[in-house]
């Protein structure tokens, strides 16, 4: 009986302040999306940190031709420089860093550069004695990047030692700048959605007073009085919640997984089953944002 | 059932207390008009003894219990003891009569079988018998009144605190709600009434407290309602 009537009590608060109910269902749609969408960036980044950090190497590039390098003096690389370079990389104290160990020659190099530009037109200009030979070293521990670099760099025919890795801490500074931008906005909203909130079950518990009132005569108790009003706040904003949940998820299958992925087949992209792990979590923070909220309202303006 | 002991209620420490060190008991089964001019202090006390407002100074005590004690969580279960009346009625608009009444029921949980066979039986002891579904609006002032009491004992409170309940009717319609106050008083409820109706006071021959500026000026077991003390004046 009891809870049939806190459901009937929800249902008529409800109606009576639909318009503010549509606009907490919308903040906290978009609020929550964009907290979504900086966790699934997030993601992103662990995704292609587990996927690429296994495939980057340190590349050590040899002198050519053109080489302007103060170790290229001679010019383009001896036979002799060539074999003390590999001589170090065997040597015990550079070995106990190394994984694996890969020569590229210029005509190597050329064939990855076909196969990597292979839609654009440069690839005619380009020959194989404009690309610099190298050694490709996969490191136990790709942090170790150091050691490599000061056995290395000074070595005459070395041109340059190159850490991939950091080519990739670039694209994921971009991604957490992206991310960061949107959890910025997503708090802003999300004040605002506490704020609305606050105010819509004010109004509810303004147009509602002389029920309450009632019922605080009667001998209601605080949860029979309060409770309606709390579930009504929390009820708009896990319906928020649900559509930002939809919405990634449309977002992460049919652009990320149908468009972006089918874009850069090289590149492993998040799956919208990982929608999945955080819609529970914007459900929660959706229940919370709204209960803690109504709360700190009510203690104000529902006294019993 | 409901005693003051000392009790001094201050709103505003700049002014004169609403009530000055009351000391007032009211028995089981009682029936008191509680009499004096606008601001005498009679809406405060029906305030502490709901536990509404606390206490300055001094206790209040309803059915032995000291309402200062009641921790908040309790104090509904207090509220549940004591039914109110006012004088504008304060019904549910959008709700028929069964329905003002039963609301009484439902938020402390009440079942719906419950609820069914005891409403009927209030409204037939406050003399709206099939009236049930008529909505507030279709009443005179006095069903209207009416209704607002079968709320307020519909869950059999020990006490039946009213606030004024004559004052927006005429004498006739009023003498018909005293007759049901009475009537309830007669079943045993503990009837507290504060009003300033003269022609009520005197054809009742009940106990009056006389209040002024927060202090009680008089307490006579059959009073009427201007005491000896103001007529000496």
């Amino acid at each position: 009986m009891r809870l049939a009537f806190i459901l009937g009590e929800i249902g008529s608060g409800l109606r009576r302040n639909l318009s503010m109910v549509v606009s907490v269902i919308l903040v906290t749609f978009v609020s929550l999306t964009f907290v979504g969408a900086a966790g699934l960036l997030q993601l992103q980044i662990n995704q292609m940190k587990g996927y690429w950090y296994d495939k980057v190497q340190v590349a050590i590039f040899l002198c050519g031709e053109s080489s302007s390098a103060a170790t290229c003096a001679q010019g383009s690389v001896t036979d002799e420089q060539r074999e003390g370079i590999r001589g170090v990389l065997d040597s015990p104290s550079v070995q106990q860093y190394v994984d694996t160990v890969e020569y590229e020659s210029q005509e190597q190099a050329l064939a990855h550069f076909r196969d990597q530009f292979a839609n654009s037109p440069i690839v005619d200009s380009v020959t194989a004695d404009q690309l610099p030979e190298s050694f490709r070293v996969s490191l136990k521990d790709p942090e170790k990047y150091e050691v490599i670099n000061e056995a290395f760099s000074s070595l005459p025919g070395v041109e340059v030692v190159i850490d991939q890795r950091e080519l990739l801490e670039k694209v994921f500074s971009v991604i957490n700048f992206a991310s960061g931008i949107a959890l910025v906005i997503a708090g802003v909203m999300l004040v605002c959605a506490i704020l609305l909130i606050a105010t819509t079950i004010r109004l509810s518990a303004f147009s509602r007073r002389r029920e309450t009132g009632i019922m605080r005569l009667v001998g209601a108790s605080k949860a029979v009085i309060q409770l309606p009003f709390v579930l009504e706040g929390v009820i708009a904003a896990v319906v928020g919640a649900a559509l930002a949940s939809a919405t990634l998820w449309s977002i992460s299958h049919f652009a990320v997984g149908g468009w972006l992925a089918k874009q850069y087949p090289e590149t492993a992209f998040i799956s919208s089953m990982q929608v999945l792990w955080i819609a529970p979590g914007l459900i929660l923070l959706a229940v919370l944002l709204a209960g803690l909220s109504s709360m700190l309202t009510l203690r104000r303006y529902l006294k019993v | 059932m409901i005693r003051f002991d000392q009790v001094t209620k201050i709103y505003d420490q700049n002014s004169r207390p609403a009530l000055d060190s009351v000391s007032i008991e009211v028995d089981r089964g009682e029936f008191v008009f509680l009499v004096g001019a606008s601001g005498s202090g009679k809406s405060t006390f029906l305030r502490l003894v709901l536990k509404e407002d606390r206490a300055s100074r001094g206790s209040v005590y309803v059915a032995g219990q000291n309402v200062a004690n009641i921790p908040s969580w309790r104090v509904p279960r207090l509220r549940r003891g004591i039914g109110v009346v006012f004088q504008d009625f304060r019904l549910l608009p959008n709700k028929t009569v069964f329905a003002n009444v039963a609301f009484a029921m439902q938020v402390i949980g009440r079942s719906r079988a419950v609820i069914k066979e005891t409403v009927p039986e209030v409204l037939k002891t406050v003399g709206l018998e099939g009236k049930n579904q008529r909505m507030p609006h279709e009443l005179s002032g006095g069903e209207q009144q009416r209704v607002a009491i079968a709320r307020a004992i519909v869950n059999k409170p020990g006490i039946l605190l009213a606030d004024e309940p004559t004052g927006n009717l005429d004498p006739t319609t009023s003498a018909g709600i005293m007759n049901v106050l009475d009537r309830i008083n007669q079943n045993g409820t503990t009837v507290v009434m504060a009003t300033h109706d003269d022609d009520i006071v005197n054809s009742m021959r009940k106990r009056v407290v006389e209040l002024r500026n927060g202090l009680v000026v008089r307490d006579e077991a059959h009073g009427i309602y201007i005491g000896e003390s103001k007529v000496a004046e």
